[in-house]
């Protein structure tokens, strides 16, 4: 006959006899591990890589990044753009991006802001071609460094990215980027840049404008995944980066860079 | 939908959809008024430190002065943040490897030190008004207030006898002699946040803080001594109503404007000598970034030589520079020439601000295209209000109207006459 008391004691010592092995899983959520392997920075340093020999120019980049990252559409800022390069035959470069190229270049005129257009004619083209452009998501943020306040940071992965409730809207940062990728944000006023889709990338997709480029122009790897094409085609081929000598070790690579590029 | 910067920007070739001016007429003015606050001081210190005496009539209104311009230097920035309420997360979460997050240690370091060295410097004036209140019987209530005021200024310390007052000179003394390093600091350090700035040909220059602080030296002798010349004549304005409405000794015009004159030649002096060092820095940079001539020489020099002409070269050099050196090296220094010779040098100060920081901005980061910055005149909401023609006009005229507040505790001439 059990009693009462050896009742109780022993389903205590069954309760926490069960109890213990089963504390020693954890359970698991894919969300957490994948953002421990994010974090993780010997494991995973998002890249870009750009290749303008692919790029017609057709902007679907540049609306892709609009909507999908709620930059007002009709502003002129924007986290990416497409720039059109046209060399004369007499030597001159012509430059221009209209509305980052949000809608393509559709017309043969170069637009010079406000000096009006140049339209040049065809038999005077030496060479034209087409760079997209993006956040570089330097090793070396110049834009981490300024900020007074901390509200931009680098993630373990390489990533520069804002907080939209800390940040004060000094604009240093956008001053301290050599290559013009920040702006203030029309509708929340802080200070604005492409994150290679954050938001995405970190669950697995690819970047909107990625997805949304017809000719595989654009892609994002991880340089630490050797088995990664993006990774492959940065180690294997000759690949260069823009404005090098600022020190900012620019993570966005191009394949088909010119020199003339700005 | 405009973006920030759009309303006041004008592109021209080939720039970078994100670009615009960004750092308008307020951050034109912030390096303007911490100028000014930075060379009011060095100004006060000359003879407190090194012991100038012709300075000392000068240096006690300089000190003051320069308080009440210390109110009004972080305005320009609070008023150009997108989230002004938010300025005050650089105190709380200050990321040092920015420039800008030392403001908040050197500011507030700097304001202590003119605090306390005042408070050295008046600590005999509160002891007297406020036992001299004290013993007032039937008090009204302005005079309630003023005795509650000059009582906690005291800090409870009534000791003026000949020893402590002794001590005080080896205080003031002290704190001058470290607010110098420290002043210059404050304005070397706003030359900093734009000489750092790698992505802007323009800015980035190991002179940059120094030529900052040469023209901040120029710029706040010069206010001091405008400033100094308008308070004298309503001085003697008042001297002469008041000798003809009632006896009692008041000084002439005559007197006062002997001592003016004497002053303000021998201050004169010291501006000249910091204006020299200042041109002879502006202009080695502009040499040597012309004979090294590297990449971004092309763009800067269209818009320092064809963009930028007139602002830099007619109004900055020609009359911010050049026609008051004139002024103040011809012989017989009056004082209506010293005046028009400081409000041309604030002027220049003003213009070398201006082409820095709108001239850094004036070119495009892809050296290709340009960048036209046209000043909110009108203003049509509270952004081109702020960062317009009113809000600059607004920052200018505050330390004024601040001086003249503070002027009624720390009473600037008054006392000096007394002595």
């Amino acid at each position: 006959m059990i009693t009462r008391r050896d009742f109780l004691k022993n389903s205590v010592l069954t309760i926490a006899g069960a109890a213990l092995p089963l504390a020693a899983f954890e359970v698991v959520d894919p969300k957490k591990l994948m953002a421990m392997e994010a974090s993780d920075s010997s494991k995973l340093r998002w890249v870009f890589l750009v290749d303008t020999y692919k790029c017609v120019g057709c902007g679907m980049c540049v609306k892709a990044c609009k909507l999908e990252n709620e930059v007002p559409y009709d502003a002129s800022v924007t986290r990416t753009w497409v720039e059109r390069y046209v060399l004369t035959k007499d030597g001159k470069i012509w430059a221009d991006s209209p509305k980052g190229a949000r809608d393509g270049f559709t017309t043969s005129k170069i637009d010079l802001a406000a000096d009006g257009f140049e339209d040049i004619k065809k038999e005077d083209i030496e060479k034209a071609f087409f760079v997209p452009k993006l956040c570089n998501q330097c090793d070396n943020p110049p834009c981490v460094q300024v900020c007074p306040v901390g509200a931009t940071y680098q993630a373990p992965d390489g990533v520069v990215l804002v907080d939209r409730t800390w940040c004060i809207g000094c604009g240093y940062c956008i001053m301290g980027c050599p290559y013009g990728v920040r702006f203030f944000h029309p509708v929340y006023h802080t200070a604005e840049k492409c994150n290679f889709c954050y938001h995405r990338i970190t669950k697995g997709m690819k970047t909107a404008c990625v997805d949304a480029c017809p000719f595989g122009a654009r892609r994002i790897g991880n340089i630490k995944d050797p088995d990664d094409p993006v990774t492959k085609i940065i180690m294997t081929e000759r690949v260069s980066v823009l404005k090098e000598e600022y020190g900012t070790k620019p993570q966005v690579f191009y394949i088909g860079l010119s020199k003339e590029v700005k | 939908m405009l973006a920030h910067g759009e309303l006041w920007t004008v592109k021209e070739l080939f720039v970078y959809p994100n670009e615009f001016i960004y750092w308008s007429i307020q951050i034109v003015m912030y390096p303007f008024m911490t100028g000014l606050v930075a060379g009011a001081f060095v100004l006060s210190s000359l003879y407190h430190v090194f012991g100038i005496k012709q300075l000392k009539d000068m240096a006690r209104f300089a000190l003051v002065f320069s308080f009440a311009l210390l109110f009004a230097a972080p305005m320009p920035i609070v008023l150009h943040l997108q989230f002004p309420f938010r300025g005050i997360n650089v105190f709380m979460t200050p990321h040092f490897t920015s420039a800008i997050a030392a403001f908040g240690v050197v500011f507030f370091s700097y304001g202590a030190i003119v605090a306390s060295e005042l408070w050295f410097l008046y600590r005999k004036h509160f002891v007297e008004v406020s036992l001299k209140l004290r013993e007032k019987q039937d008090k009204t209530l302005v005079e309630w207030f003023r005795y509650l005021i000059f009582c906690s200024l005291t800090l409870g310390v009534y000791d003026v006898s000949e020893e402590a007052l002794h001590r005080d000179e080896k205080a003031i003394k002290v704190l001058a002699g470290v607010g110098i390093p420290v002043a210059c600091f404050l304005h070397g350090y706003a030359g900093f946040i734009f000489g750092s700035v790698k992505a802007n040909a323009l800015w980035m220059t190991p002179l940059m803080p120094v030529i900052f602080i040469m023209s901040a030296i120029v710029s706040g002798i010069a206010l001091c001594m405008l400033t100094y010349v308008i308070v004298m004549e309503i001085k003697k304005f008042f001297a002469a109503h008041k000798r003809l409405s009632g006896p009692g000794r008041f000084p002439t015009t005559e007197e006062i404007k002997g001592v003016e004159v004497h002053v303000i030649q021998m201050t004169a002096k010291y501006l000249l000598f910091f204006m020299v060092a200042a041109i002879s820095l502006e202009l080695l940079d502009l040499i040597f970034r012309g004979y090294t001539a590297v990449k971004s020489w092309d763009v800067i020099r269209s818009v320092i030589y064809g963009k930028d002409f007139t602002d830099i070269f007619i109004l900055q050099y020609g009359i911010g520079n050049v026609i008051p050196l004139i002024l103040f090296l011809l012989p017989g220094l009056t004082i209506r020439r010293a005046v028009l010779g400081t409000i041309l040098v604030l002027f220049g100060v003003f213009m070398m601000r201006w082409n820095v920081v709108i001239g850094g901005q004036a070119f495009s980061l892809s050296f290709a295209g340009y960048m036209h910055y046209h000043m909110p005149i009108i203003p049509h909401n509270w952004e081109t209000f702020k960062e317009g023609l009113f809000g600059a006009v607004g920052i200018f005229v505050m330390p004024f109207v601040l001086f003249w507040v503070i002027a009624k505790i720390f009473p600037v001439f008054a006392e000096a006459r007394q002595e």
